[in-house]
């Protein structure tokens, strides 16, 4: 048995391609993540009871079940629920709702690090609850969370790989699609490790160099 | 849903399981080697380790267990398919804990080792008497953690083609036309185990916290 990677380098502009779809849905995942992250701890922090009984179970169910299952479920709900999406739209939005959950998990202990006196404080000086949120809770809560929001879309970025199950336009669809006309698995998977490989040195890198210049302002 | 279709969900759950306890068992025992050699001051030990970790946790586990599917029969080892996930999710298990490890060996205060030296204790020694008993405590929230994510991998064994209870519920919702009720099933299932496990590690966490800030 030997190995031929040529019919992998061949197919390199699909692969650009596949790079450019899994970038996609990271970004666009990770996006609608943050806006759940957000939207669930504002939830939270209002101490309504229904509300936060939702938004909890919502963080556990995520939690402790596989991607894999929530995707398929979304896969086949909507259109149960009578809405049409195509498989890579779909796919972010359970990248999104994964996402989501862990999101709030991490938002929130930011916002928990942010001590009372400090609202209070703007309260005092008479901004409105939502500029306190904002200004005040929000923006050092950032600062604090970066790092764990950083691994945490480096995990999305390798979590899209599972979009393929569903036929979303990524990556690894790309590689089986390449893989299913040439049959040779192992040199397609392989390469494809190494690609992901570089996706997250890169991706870490690069947030890594944009918080420096991004939160570059004194503590206190 | 009948009595039939249940059943088959149910065994694939027992297939989850075993593949769980295989990657986390062989995941422990070579997990213990990458964060030695993690932490180790010798350099030809420490960058093998770094390179590892830095594999298993910046590629996804799908490809991993694609590669291993696919490598073994290459180098000549022709495994069925339980024991090329299990391989798979054993190495991918053993840099995610050795990491963990890493951190809770380096977590331990620099005065325990100090306070080993003082005592004339040998290297072997300082570490397996002194060190790794606290950094074993000190890595348990995190390790539970890391359990619950590996029985929700166990999941990807499915798209490899391996029957475990993702694969089982795809079949079983082919079958009788009814994905929502057979995933809602399949989501039960992985969430009775694993919900308990996070409250657990949650517990252990809280309970360490309180340790510390006394």
């Amino acid at each position: 048995m030997t190995l031929d990677f040529s019919v992998v380098a061949n197919a390199w502009q699909a692969l650009l391609y596949g790079v450019m779809g899994t970038m996609l849905l990271a970004v666009f995942g990770m996006a609608l993540a943050m806006i759940i992250g957000v939207l669930g701890v504002a939830i939270l922090r209002a101490q309504m009871r229904i509300p936060s009984f939702l938004v909890t179970a919502f963080v556990e169910i995520i939690r402790n079940t596989p991607f894999l299952v929530q995707i398929y479920f979304i896969f086949f709900a909507l259109p149960l629920a009578g809405i049409r999406l195509n498989p890579t739209i779909t796919a972010i939005l359970a990248l999104g709702l994964n996402g989501g959950a862990y999101a709030i998990e991490i938002i929130r202990g930011g916002v928990e690090s942010i001590s009372k006196g400090q609202t209070e404080a703007g309260l005092a000086l008479g901004l409105h609850r939502g500029e306190v949120f904002r200004l005040i809770v929000l923006k050092p809560a950032l600062k604090a969370i970066y790092p764990s929001l950083s691994s945490q879309f480096i995990l999305l970025t390798l979590t899209t790989a599972i979009c393929t199950s569903i036929s979303a336009y990524e990556l690894t669809s790309v590689g089986q699609r390449i893989e299913a006309e040439t049959f040779r698995s192992f040199e397609v998977y392989f390469t494809l490790t190494m690609i992901y490989l570089v996706i997250s040195l890169i991706t870490m890198w690069a947030l890594a160099a944009i918080g420096k210049r991004a939160f570059n302002y004194p503590d206190r | 849903m009948g009595m039939q279709e249940l059943t088959y969900l149910l065994q694939g759950l027992g297939w989850t399981l075993i593949l769980t306890a295989m990657g986390f068992l062989g995941g422990i025992v070579f997990g213990v080697v990458v964060a030695l050699m993690r932490v180790s001051s010798r350099p030809w030990l420490r960058y093998p380790a770094i390179a590892w970790i830095g594999l298993f946790q910046g590629t996804p586990l799908l490809m991993q267990l694609f590669v291993a599917y696919f490598g073994l029969p290459l180098l000549g080892f022709d495994v069925p398919a339980w024991a090329a996930v299990g391989f798979a999710l054993t190495a991918h298990a053993s840099a995610f804990l050795g990491e963990i490890w890493r951190g809770a060996i380096q977590a331990v205060p620099k005065g325990q080792t100090e306070a080993a030296n003082a005592l004339g204790l040998h290297a072997r020694s300082r570490m397996f008497d002194v060190i790794v008993p606290q950094a074993f405590k000190l890595s348990l929230p995190a390790t539970v953690g890391f359990l619950v994510q590996l029985l929700k991998g166990t999941s990807l064994a499915a798209i490899v083609g391996f029957i475990e209870l993702a694969r089982a519920g795809v079949i079983v919702s082919n079958q009788i036309y009814k994905p929502l009720v057979v995933f809602g099933v399949v989501g039960v299932m992985y969430f009775v185990i694993c919900w308990p496990l996070s409250l657990y590690g949650r517990y252990l966490e809280r309970r360490m916290s309180a340790g510390v800030s006394k």
